[in-house]
């Protein structure tokens, strides 16, 4: 069909495969790449602050007018590098993230395809169920959720901070994979199923990869809710302590120079971490891209 | 394997989750908005809360916030995700970029911009270095309260696209290009086809997207504070204060139960307006 | 990609729990949960130089007020906990945190000041917190201010009216109000109106809230308002607008103003909080140490506690966190810039003539936040709304006194003590 499609119409429109469009409107093209541009300063001019403060000495940092082009001293962060209990915070927020997102994804892609593919009854109180876990403060949670633990043995384990992170992620992961698979039309999964493969088979070979960027984009959100997450966390754990639970917390009330590197400190995993994966979210194999 | 039962089965793990880390939770708690600590249900905890002299601002406050922010973030993140899923080369570092605020907490988002607008921040150095300005403007005073609140809205709205844009990328992924190729046989100008092809099949993720930044945006806390100090109340600050502060939890109960029934009534609105007929079922 | 998503994952997740069940748990650690040192360096220097000294391993764990609170409550809801030794200010032990203590009468700790250990008895017959170090509030000023100070005044013994004329001054002469005062979310400013204003005007805390000389007390604090920098209502720490330049005066915390000394000590001086008609009203903040019911090693807890209040460690304390001795010592010479100049302005207002001290409230249990956000609620109305003063104050009365009766406290000084909860006039 694609090819009978431009056989019949000139190239005149100018596509190129998956490129930009328009090539007979110069002025369009201007104004796309200007408006890139800015929105991509909007984005990077503060991070940019961010990152000049925590590489100024505290003088500077105090200073009026602020500088916008640091003198590169690395006082604050080696100070960061130096706080003993740093790496272990960082290695438990890394755990506790990764168990989160693999936890979530598991959990949350099989109730994604369940809401997407069949009608039951429930199905309308279980979405609503799922969206009011964000709804309500976690601090007031905490509380009972730490009481509960304690009991029963998660307190103070990456585990159980995990299952509470878990929890705060699972709206995502529930509805952002409900929302591709019904983009997805069951014709394909029928499709493969008269050619022989299970439900399963057809599930992993054909669905999983077109709804590649929903699982991508739910591990970013757990990965991130996890790791800046910090009431539960200060309160769930204490030799296991995270990053935010252990260092946030003193921030807050830390003089300037040294918020702007904690700050900076306790960012760079999770970008890290986004940079890993930022191609996934595009759909590779999709209808899209054929 | 009975039909009928698969979906029950795949919901499971996650029904066990919500039960036991936030119904249980939850049901204790917002017991104590409505009844005494006897087990007494009386309704003087949600009238000693509406009753404060501070709940109408805050109230208001919040609302005026989420209906500043979102709308701008709804349009914003429609055109992010539009331009670069029409990219060529490059849209995954553009993508990059426009998704770093995701990877940063409240708390440092809100640092950065008090450092942008406080009286020796950078905006003041930049208007004094400029000329524009002789000595520094106070941007964050009490008696500006529409500056506090314009400069949450720029620090929400930097803070927060984020969100609604991964979430759109990765449904914008699904549309078929055939559609807007066709349309573009016809003759459909690129505003037509985005408004007629693109947004209808992305209403799935718009709706999850819209949906999810309203909850959060019912919760903004973090940025105000940092801004705004006491300045501009909103709903989630009040319960904190109440909880921590004055250890006044069944009141503190009260305003959390009151953000998850606003939170409740948005989400069935928006659920409805943006529906999606049927896909094919079994 | 495919085959990697479902196998690879099992095992990260394996590995993940796995790893986190076997780190190995330091279980003869005594935990210190506290509320103060929270700033990065002061806990670093807590445990690198107070607490390196203990016999036996302390973990030091500063919290915010929210976590704290909350992880206390549910160790003694669910009756088993991690929780050696507690420190927090004085407010922070009051209500049902309070039922959860355990008596430390015997703990060895040498002389202590007497109106401490009545404080730590939480209005019971039990010595349910021990004094661990306290501050005050004073004021501090830049250099560059002292020019505009008023014909006659003398900077160790201002007046309120002084005070107000000064910062005019400076608004004036610099075109900009220079004044500052920690009214953001975090400052302890109800400590200031309960503290130092009130007792300065009415010479009461409660009785006297809503009398003609509270009305002139706030009067006077709206006029010293005008030439307050508005971005007051954010800052909760001195130190860092008196670092920028923001702010020349100051009135906060000594240890919210002590940055400024020790960064740049010639710059800045310290003084006493100014006086009113009846007195120079000065407020003491305590901080405490607490063992809850649940603490798995009751004999460690306890023997830290001890610790804490030699007089050494009680100097390390200073040298880390900038708060005073609650047990005699000498001062050596080679304390922070912050403590010699904090430390001078401290003992001029106590020692001044007509010093007129506020004691901290007693006996509010699940009450002292309300109490305090009685005091906050005014001044955001009287100062910041511009309400009338009379008829917020009376308003504000109401409240004051719902909450005294709901409490059961009687009068603590400056006011008169009475037979049951303490009257609002």
């Amino acid at each position: 069909m694609n090819a009978a499609v431009t056989d019949v119409v000139p190239a005149k429109t100018g596509k190129r495969p998956g490129g930009v469009v328009g090539g007979d409107n110069r002025l369009a093209r201007i104004a796309f790449t200007v408006v890139v541009v800015l929105l991509c300063a909007w984005v990077l001019v503060p991070i940019w602050l961010l990152v000049a403060n925590t590489f100024s000495t505290p003088a500077e940092v105090n200073a009026f007018p602020k500088r916008f082009l640091p003198s590169f001293d690395t006082e604050s962060v080696t100070f960061f590098l130096g706080f003993a209990g740093v790496g272990s915070a960082l290695w438990n927020s890394i755990l506790v993230a990764t168990v989160t997102m693999v936890l979530s994804i598991s959990i949350g892609a099989p109730a994604g395809y369940a809401l997407s593919r069949f009608e039951f009854r429930g199905k309308g109180t279980f979405r609503i169920l799922v969206l009011m876990t964000r709804a309500f403060p976690l601090p007031l949670l905490a509380l009972p959720m730490a009481v509960l633990f304690i009991r029963v043995g998660l307190d103070d384990t990456v585990f159980g901070l995990a299952l509470v992170h878990t929890t705060l992620a699972l709206p995502f992961a529930v509805l952002i994979t409900y929302s591709l698979f019904s983009g997805v039309p069951i014709e394909l999964e029928e499709a493969a199923w008269t050619l022989g493969c299970t439900r399963w088979q057809a599930f992993r070979k054909v669905i999983l990869p077109l709804v590649l960027p929903g699982i991508t984009a739910s591990a970013i959100f757990a990965f991130v809710v996890s790791w800046n997450e910090v009431f539960a966390a200060a309160v769930l754990t204490i030799e296991h302590r995270t990053l935010p639970a252990f260092l946030l917390q003193s921030l807050d009330v830390a003089p300037l120079h040294l918020k702007f590197a904690g700050g900076t400190m306790l960012v760079v995993p999770a970008l890290v971490f986004i940079f890993m994966v930022r191609k996934y979210l595009f759909a590779m194999w999709g209808i899209a891209n054929r | 394997m009975p039909v009928r039962t698969l979906p029950y089965l795949l919901l499971a793990p996650a029904t066990f989750f919500l039960l036991a880390f936030f119904l249980y939770p939850f049901a204790l708690v917002a017991w104590q908005a409505i009844a005494t600590d006897e087990g007494v249900l009386t309704t003087q905890y949600l009238s000693k809360m509406a009753g404060h002299w501070k709940f109408d601002t805050a109230l208001s406050n919040t609302f005026w916030l989420v209906a500043a922010v979102v709308p701008i973030q709804v349009a914003l993140s429609l055109l992010m995700a539009s331009l670069v899923t029409s990219m060529g080369r490059g849209r995954d570092i553009v993508l990059y970029i426009w998704t770093i605020p995701l990877g940063i907490s409240d708390l440092a988002a809100g640092l950065i911009w008090l450092a942008i607008f406080e009286q020796t921040g950078f905006l003041n150095s930049l208007l004094v270095g400029v000329g524009v300005i002789d000595q520094p403007e106070t941007f964050l005073g009490y008696q500006n309260k529409g500056t506090i609140f314009l400069a949450v809205v720029l620090a929400e709205i930097w803070r927060a696209t984020a969100i609604m844009l991964v979430i759109l990328v990765a449904g914008m992924g699904l549309i078929p290009k055939e559609y807007d190729e066709a349309a573009q046989v016809f003759g459909a100008s690129r505003w037509q086809r985005f408004r007629r092809v693109t947004l209808p099949l992305l209403k799935p993720s718009l709706q999850t997207a819209l949906i999810l930044r309203v909850i959060l945006a019912f919760e903004v806390f973090a940025v105000v504070a940092a801004l705004g100090g006491t300045n501009l109340p909103v709903l989630m600050g009040e319960v904190y204060n109440r909880q921590f502060e004055l250890r006044d939890g069944n009141v503190a109960a009260a305003f959390a139960l009151l953000i998850l029934v606003i939170s409740l009534a948005f989400t069935l609105l928006i659920m409805w307006a943006l529906r999606t007929p049927k896909e094919a079922r079994l | 990609m495919k085959r990697f998503l479902p196998t690879g994952a099992l095992t990260a997740l394996a590995t993940a729990v796995t790893l986190s069940a076997s780190l190995p748990a330091a279980a003869q650690d005594v935990l210190f949960w506290s509320t103060q040192a929270n700033p990065v360096e002061e806990a670093q220097m807590m445990r690198d130089n107070v607490l390196a000294g203990f016999e036996g391993e302390v973990d030091f764990q500063p919290s915010e007020g929210g976590p704290w609170l909350t992880r206390l409550q549910a160790e003694l809801q669910a009756g088993s906990g991690k929780i050696g030794v507690l420190g927090a200010l004085h407010g922070d032990f009051s209500g049902t945190v309070a039922d959860g203590l355990v008596d430390l009468s015997e703990v060895e700790v040498g002389e202590m000041n007497e109106n401490y250990l009545e404080l730590g008895k939480l209005g019971t017959d039990q010595q349910l917190y021990l004094p661990w170090m306290q501050a005050t509030y004073i004021m501090a000023a830049n250099k560059k201010a002292l020019e505009h100070l008023p014909e006659g005044a003398d900077i160790d013994a201002l007046s309120y009216e002084q005070l107000t004329a000064w910062a005019k001054n400076m608004a004036d002469a610099t075109g900009s109000p220079k004044f500052g005062f920690p009214a953001g979310p975090k400052g302890l400013k109800h400590r200031f109106f309960q503290g130092y204003l009130y007792p300065s005007f009415t010479n009461s805390m409660v009785t006297k809230f809503r009398s003609e000389e509270a009305v002139d007390a706030w009067t006077a604090f709206k006029d010293l308002w005008q030439y307050t920098n508005p971005g007051s209502t954010g800052y909760s720490f001195m130190q860092e607008p008196l670092l920028t330049g923001e702010v020349w005066v100051a009135f906060d915390h000594t240890s919210r103003v002590a940055d400024a000394f020790n960064e740049r000590p010639d710059d800045f001086v310290a003084f006493p909080a100014p006086a009113g008609p009846s007195g120079r009203g000065f407020m003491p903040v305590v901080v405490g140490l607490a063992v809850p019911s649940t603490a798995p090693d009751m004999d460690a807890a306890k023997s830290l506690i001890a610790y804490m209040a030699t007089p050494e460690v009680q100097l390390e304390t200073l040298r880390a966190t900038n708060f005073f001795p609650v047990v005699a010592v000498d001062l050596p010479d080679d304390v922070p810039a912050a403590v010699r100049i904090a430390g001078e302005a401290v003992s001029k207002m106590t020692s001044s003539a007509d010093a007129n001290p506020g004691l901290l409230p007693v006996g509010l249990g699940d009450f002292g936040g309300q109490f305090n956000q009685v005091y906050v609620d005014a001044f955001e109305r009287i100062v910041l709304g511009g309400e009338d003063v009379q008829a917020a104050l009376d308003d504000q009365a109401e409240t004051l006194r719902e909450v005294m009766n709901e409490a059961g406290a009687p009068c603590w000084g400056p006011d008169e003590p009475s037979e049951g909860p303490c009257p609002v006039d």
